[in-house]
């Protein structure tokens, strides 16, 4: 049993076919890239996954368990983590602010703990400098550049401890450095335990990272192989990547 | 020379996020800025266009100083922003969105020639026409930002991070959609992520880092200059050592 499994999932807005009977399973453990063209359905399989949209047919399994259809915040204590194109951060307040609220999305029983324990803005302070904006813990969040603001969404996210996280183009607007930076911190938390699913459009950062990849077209999946096998696909240079 | 900043000190509030940056774009020019997340580079961007005042410093464009100037009068003057992303109104048409690009002309005959203009550099803009920008994939999008940011002419298009969300097939199209622009007579300034397509589609380029200018000179040079690439373009020290 895959960790995710999505089967047949259509899904239109108007008469366009978003999504069209498409099938993906996600391994536990593994890391696993979604790659594919712009307009191709790649984040409203996303929105799909999370909760965020409800398909038309088909299904999505999170450990065995049906989800179609339940709710973000369901789909979310699941263990399910993710973070947004356009980021979602609460830009009047600080840094560190931001850190706290993402602690009580974890629900109350954390919010417990976060009084009991008083590590817990130690905590919040060990995942920003592991994402490496430590130095910015007191800045307003509004303050940030746009590639500082997906690595505090992506520190938002681990602090609720979740078992499988989606990351849509968590390289977009990073500098390639950091980006480098980035593969590093992704693979420390794959050997944590943590499963990943990436939209990415940065082959590189693709290639590096990802055991897996699968490659999206007109909504459903057009093929899928290890990074090389990918690569080397024809219907992949073709619908993607360009000569 | 046809910008020209000279030492420039803007920010947000919370101190300033530019520290004294002179640089300069010479008339035909495509000029491209990279540099560390958080360096300054949308904020040099947001200076010139007079969406945030500089605190110290002067900025003179085509002979004269536009400091302290309003958005709307230096885009009267013929400087044109593309922000980072997402600037389309998602529930207008792809022609009311062009449109609106023309909203400080008053001469009906004029906005219609203008039109005409951009639908045959973007053919995106006539075929799409009566469509909701909402509706594009994100590179269509694209091409509908830079369309608007032609109808008035201008003398220097700024883009900010054109490339971000694109698919890479959809991306090397836009590169040479950007030197398409140049070619017709517009100097570019471009902020880029994806350093290498930029300073390949680049004449100069500029390095910034912590809210100054570090490096300026020719894209190949900058491209070449392995402790540049190892710092800031992705590469390793390593590879610097073993080149």
């Amino acid at each position: 049993m895959s960790l995710l499994e999505v089967n047949g999932i259509s899904k239109a807005f108007g008469g366009i076919h978003a999504l069209d009977g498409c099938s993906l399973a996600v391994e536990q453990g593994s890391i696993t890239g979604l790659i594919g063209p712009n307009g191709s359905g790649k984040t409203t399989l996303f929105n799909v996954i999370t909760g965020y949209e409800r398909p038309d047919a088909g299904t999505v399994t999170l450990r065995g368990t049906d989800v179609t259809n339940a709710s973000p915040s369901t789909i979310f204590g699941l263990g399910l983590g993710r973070t947004f194109q356009i980021v979602r951060i609460f830009s009047r307040l600080t840094v560190m602010e931001n850190m706290h609220i993402a602690v009580q999305r974890r629900g109350v029983r954390s919010l417990l703990r976060r009084w009991t324990a008083p590590d817990e803005r130690a905590h919040a302070q060990e995942l920003l400098d592991f994402v490496g904006i430590s130095h910015l813990t007191d800045a307003p969040a509004e303050n940030l550049s746009y590639g500082q603001k997906k690595l505090l969404e992506f520190a938002m996210i681990l602090i609720a401890e979740p078992r499988l996280v989606l990351l849509d183009e968590p390289a977009g607007g990073v500098n390639p450095t950091l980006a480098a930076q980035l593969t590093d911190r992704i693979k420390t938390l794959n050997q944590r335990g943590i499963t990943f699913l990436i939209v990415e459009h940065n082959m590189q950062f693709v290639m590096s990272l990802c055991d897996k990849v699968a490659v999206m077209h007109r909504g459903s999946l057009l093929t899928e192989g290890t990074p090389d096998q990918v690569r080397g696909n024809p219907a992949v240079l073709e619908a993607y990547l360009g000569d | 020379m046809l910008l020209q900043l000279d030492s420039v000190y803007a920010g947000y509030g919370g101190g300033d996020v530019l520290r004294g940056v002179s640089l300069t774009a010479e008339q035909g020019s495509i000029t491209c800025i990279v540099g560390p997340n958080g360096a300054g580079k949308s904020t040099v961007m947001a200076t010139i266009s007079g969406l945030l005042k500089p605190r110290q410093g002067d900025i003179i464009f085509d002979g004269r100083s536009i400091r302290g100037l309003g958005p709307q009068q230096i885009l009267a003057r013929g400087l044109a922003l593309v922000p980072q992303a997402h600037s389309l109104f998602p529930a207008l048409t792809v022609r009311e969105n062009v449109e609106l690009g023309a909203y400080m002309l008053n001469d009906a005959a004029l906005v219609r020639r203008r039109l005409a203009e951009v639908e045959a550099l973007f053919p995106i803009v006539r075929e799409r026409a009566t469509e909701k920008a909402g509706s594009l994939s994100g590179g269509q999008q694209r091409q509908v930002e830079f369309a608007r940011s032609l109808m008035l002419d201008p003398a220097l298009v700024m883009l900010d991070e054109p490339s971000m969300s694109l698919d890479p097939k959809t991306a090397k199209e836009m590169f040479k959609t950007v030197k398409h622009m140049n070619e017709s007579g517009r100097t570019i300034l471009l902020v880029e992520q994806n350093v290498r397509s930029g300073l390949g589609v680049a004449t100069h380029g500029v390095v910034m880092e912590s809210g100054k200018v570090r490096l300026i000179g020719p894209a190949q040079d900058i491209l070449n200059n392995p402790e540049i690439s190892a710092l800031y373009l992705g590469g390793s020290l390593e590879d610097t050592h073993a080149s």
